[in-house]
């Protein structure tokens, strides 16, 4: 089948309406398959059941709008966002917006989740065009009742007008719009003429999260429910040997303690009866494979950036004959650790296996996935598993990997019980999916003044930087420029970090890039803005960024941040970057408080096309910002003997209030289509306060977390 | 198992358990109020801060045993409708992200400014960095704990 639909083709194939039983019509739509840039449509329309859709509106017939988001909920907002799409189409007030997690009835289709920043930027057409397609519905019912042509109707905020001054509420037509056909040619809204989008709206759960009603996975809890605490190997690379469940056993309110795999489960009547039974287990280990250390990830990364087995993902002209002509050079290796995710609500999942079906219930980025591996896990039909999500309390690419709902699984399997696994904050900490370890080695050769050369090498444990990471600034704007990567395997689990790899190779090349000017002998942010110079015009799909858009938002970051003309005593830091199509510049203010380097400010310039809801908007930017701060000076993990040396916040740090900055935040003004904002503006957080410290202190940083490194005399510059 | 009777938002419950069972456990698994988190479980991270006598206490590390002399105020107990000014602020200023910590920062911050109803931006910072907010939501909860000192004065 061609895989490319035409717009009515791709409408029809994920709308159906239903008039409601009390009054109303349901749109049902697929809002994952809405959400594909190319969609295919079933292959007959009509054999479609509603629970093929998993998102709904419904208005009823006092004119009230409910959309039912199927989206899962980690803090960036889409929960809001999305649903505003559709509501600024079908044109009615916010005030009579209701939008409720999505039906619960999974058996006959699956969730997906848009990761890495994409929910807005490929929702942005289907979302509007599904509110579109509604709001014409109404229209015809309302035209068909007036004897009137739809073209003569018009709406505002639910309320359907004509010509000669008739108004119908949409509530008053539903019952008609209802039993209409699929309308094949709708207008979406002129960017100038939106009410809800551009406007302030508050996170639709503000009210339950705030009076602390049970929205989590942790929270999830039904009739006859058992609580587990599991026992994992307590260093990568040692397996079970043996175990004694005795003194488990004893402990008041434990039910039962076995062995799964290389794991021991406690099941009880309650967490903290769990917890207890756990720590009461005698559990021998026996070593499996190698038990590493961070000395040794330390070293073998060194060796990989010395040596030649290098994966080359792009190579323009000949890094070699620039570096060979060259009359300066100027080499660096920035070093980051492994870092745990550290999600508020520890990893939790509900399972009940029976022999007809399989429940899950509880936090995860990746649903379809998850029952995918549940129902091989267990040797049962993929359309036997039904999975629910709950709120998450915090994801950060922790929740992509569903390991804890197939341990929730096969424990409900074996105990024939409705179970929750609870990991403890040790649990989460160290049966961790980390961030890998990782080095870059970035090299720039200089002739006659100009920068000929840049060469970016790539060590990192288990994986590389993917995809399009490569051709990110500055690919394009150096003749002779080339990105190697080499990896090493390890039994320690990793895996995808808020803004993978981008989150620390940003640092590197924006602290790199100031280095450079100075050896240069010329202004950093000239420099930034000349290298963008080379850029414009290209013609090479690889490249993603903007030139134009990137010039812009460090120009206004200039301005804004008032660079340069701090008064004596703040040092400013820069730092400009393009992730997750989205176009951010930093400017982070630092000043000396008893000689310790403290950030104060930092102005943020975001360039996500048009910002569908400023205020959620800026407190993804601001988190992203501190969060990005918080890790570079504080994120510390390693590993003795294949077990990590922090398991609870006692030891590892997380940033708090009293260590955080104002986050002032200014957007481009735009009418492109929206771009992802959960991760981008973290990754240039950390060049813009490592700039300003080296401005304040003198001291550059090549090594995460700073707090570590800031007083090692080999740093000082 | 002994049976210990709390005092919990003002309403008289009962309870069978050990000793040692942290008041957070008995709250959620057995009274059915979720609201307060679990986050850590050594009294770092705040996410299960309720009012015991009206101070903020991490009911993590406080045993059952010993919370039957308390009166103990939960996020469910702080207002009947959301209105605490606390809560009313956080709604003003749009705070969580994720939320899960929320109810913590909200019950430290409420103890808080019944004890020092006008604090100044750095009273609010030391208060506060007992919490923490792992999407970094730190500048709103500060704008919201100013916002609440002034709904309140």
């Amino acid at each position: 089948m061609k895989s490319i639909a035409t717009p009515s083709l791709s409408r029809r194939s994920f709308i159906r309406t239903s008039a409601l039983a009390g009054g109303g019509i349901l749109i049902g739509f697929n809002l994952f398959q809405a959400c594909k840039p190319e969609v295919v449509p079933p292959v007959d329309i009509a054999d479609l059941n509603f629970n093929d859709f998993n998102a709904f509106i419904k208005i009823a017939d006092n004119g009230m709008v409910t959309i039912f988001s199927p989206n899962p909920e980690i803090g960036q907002g889409v929960k809001t966002s999305m649903p505003m799409l559709i509501a600024e189409e079908l044109d009615v007030t916010w005030n009579n917006v209701h939008v409720v997690q999505g039906a619960l009835d999974t058996e006959n289709f699956t969730r997906q989740v848009a990761g890495g920043s994409q929910s807005l930027r490929q929702g942005w057409e289907p979302l509007r065009q599904t509110g579109a397609t509604a709001r014409q519905m109404l229209i015809n019912a309302a035209a068909t009742k007036w004897g009137v042509d739809p073209s003569e109707c018009t709406t505002n905020n639910g309320v359907i007008s004509n010509g000669n001054g008739d108004t119908l509420g949409y509530g008053e037509v539903v019952k008609e719009a209802a039993t209409l056909k699929i309308p094949e040619n709708i207008t979406l809204k002129d960017p100038k003429d939106f009410n809800i989008i551009g406007k302030d709206i508050p996170n639709v759960d503000v009210d339950n999260i705030i009076t602390g009603k049970p929205l989590y996975g942790m929270d999830y809890k039904e009739e006859g429910m058992v609580y587990v605490s599991v026992l994992r190997p307590p260093a990568f690379g040692k397996k079970l040997h043996d175990f004694d469940a005795t003194e488990t056993k004893e402990v008041s309110g434990v039910i039962d303690a076995f062995k799964f795999g290389d794991k021991i489960a406690v099941l009880a009547k309650n967490t903290w009866s769990a917890m207890k039974g756990k720590k009461a287990l005698k559990a021998q280990w026996k070593n499996d494979s190698k038990l590493e250390n961070t000395e040794d990830h330390d070293k073998i990364l060194t060796d990989l950036l010395e040596g030649n087995e290098f994966n080359t993902m792009r190579a323009d002209g000949d890094v070699k004959k620039a570096f060979a002509a060259a009359d300066k050079v100027l080499e660096r290796v920035y070093e980051s650790p492994f870092l745990p995710h550290n999600c508020m609500e520890p990893m939790n999942f509900f399972a009940h296996v029976t022999d007809e079906k399989i429940r899950l219930v509880g936090p995860i980025q990746t649903p379809a996935g998850t029952a995918r591996r549940v129902a091989a896990l267990l040797n049962r039909k993929p359309e036997e598993v039904s999975v629910d999500m709950t709120r998450m309390g915090g994801g950060f690419g922790r929740r992509l990997y569903g390991d804890f709902a197939l341990e929730a699984a096969e424990i409900s399997n074996i105990s024939k019980k409705p179970v929750k696994v609870v990991y403890s904050r040790e649990d989460d900490m160290s049966a961790g999916i980390y961030r890998p370890a990782i080095k870059y080695k970035i090299s720039a050769s200089i002739k006659d003044g100009k920068l000929t050369g840049y060469h970016l090498k790539e060590a990192a444990v288990n994986s590389n930087m993917y995809g399009l990471i490569p051709n990110f600034f500055p690919a394009g704007a150096v003749e002779n420029y080339q990105v190697d990567v080499a990896n090493y395997n390890s039994n320690i689990t990793i895996g995808a970090w808020r803004a993978p790899y981008t989150n620390f190779l940003a640092f590197a090349e924006q602290s790199f890039f100031d280095e450079l000017a100075e050896l240069m002998e010329v202004d950093n942010i000239q420099l930034r803005l000349d290298l963008l110079q080379n850029v414009k015009g290209h013609n090479d799909d690889r490249i993603q960024y903007s030139p134009e858009r990137l010039e812009q938002v460090i120009k206004t970051a200039v301005e804004k941040s008032e660079w340069g003309k701090k008064p004596e005593g703040v040092y400013q830091g820069f730092s400009a970057y393009y992730c997750h199509n989205t176009h951010v510049a930093e400017v982070a203010d630092v000043v000396l408080e008893n000689d310790q380097a403290v950030v104060k400010k930092v102005t943020c310039v975001v360039d996500c096309g048009i910002v569908v809801n400023p205020l959620g908007a800026k407190n993804q930017i601001e988190g992203g910002v501190i969060d990005g701060i918080g890790h570079a000076m504080y994120g510390d993990f390693s590993f003795k003997d294949g077990k990590p040396q922090d398991t609870n916040f006692n030891t590892y740090r997380l940033i708090r209030m009293n260590e955080t900055p104002i986050v002032e935040t200014h957007f481009i003004k735009s009418d492109i289509a929206p771009t992802g904002l959960g991760e981008p503006t973290l990754p240039p957080a950390g060049a813009a306060i490592a700039n300003a410290i080296k401005a304040a202190k003198g001291i550059r940083l090549t090594k995460q977390p700073f707090v570590k490194n800031m007083d090692n005399k080999e740093l000082l510059g | 198992m002994p049976v210990y009777n709390l005092k919990v938002n003002g309403q008289p419950l009962s309870v069978e358990a050990d000793e040692d069972t942290p008041l957070l456990w008995v709250l959620r698994d057995q009274f059915d109020l979720v609201g307060t988190k679990f986050g850590c479980g050594i009294g770092q991270c705040g996410a299960c801060t309720v009012h015991a006598d009206g101070v903020a206490t991490r009911s993590c590390l406080l045993k059952v045993s010993v919370a039957t002399e308390m009166d103990i105020v939960t996020i469910e107990g702080l207002s009947k409708d959301a209105s605490h000014p606390v809560q009313q602020a956080w709604k003003e200023i749009d705070v969580p992200q994720c939320g899960y910590c929320q109810a913590g920062q909200i019950m430290s911050a409420a103890a808080f400014l019944k004890q020092n109803p006008n604090p100044n931006r750095e009273e609010i910072r030391d208060a506060m960095s007992g919490n923490i907010c792992r999407c970094a939501s730190y500048n709103r909860i500060e704008k919201a704990v100013e916002k609440a000192a002034s709904n309140i004065s």
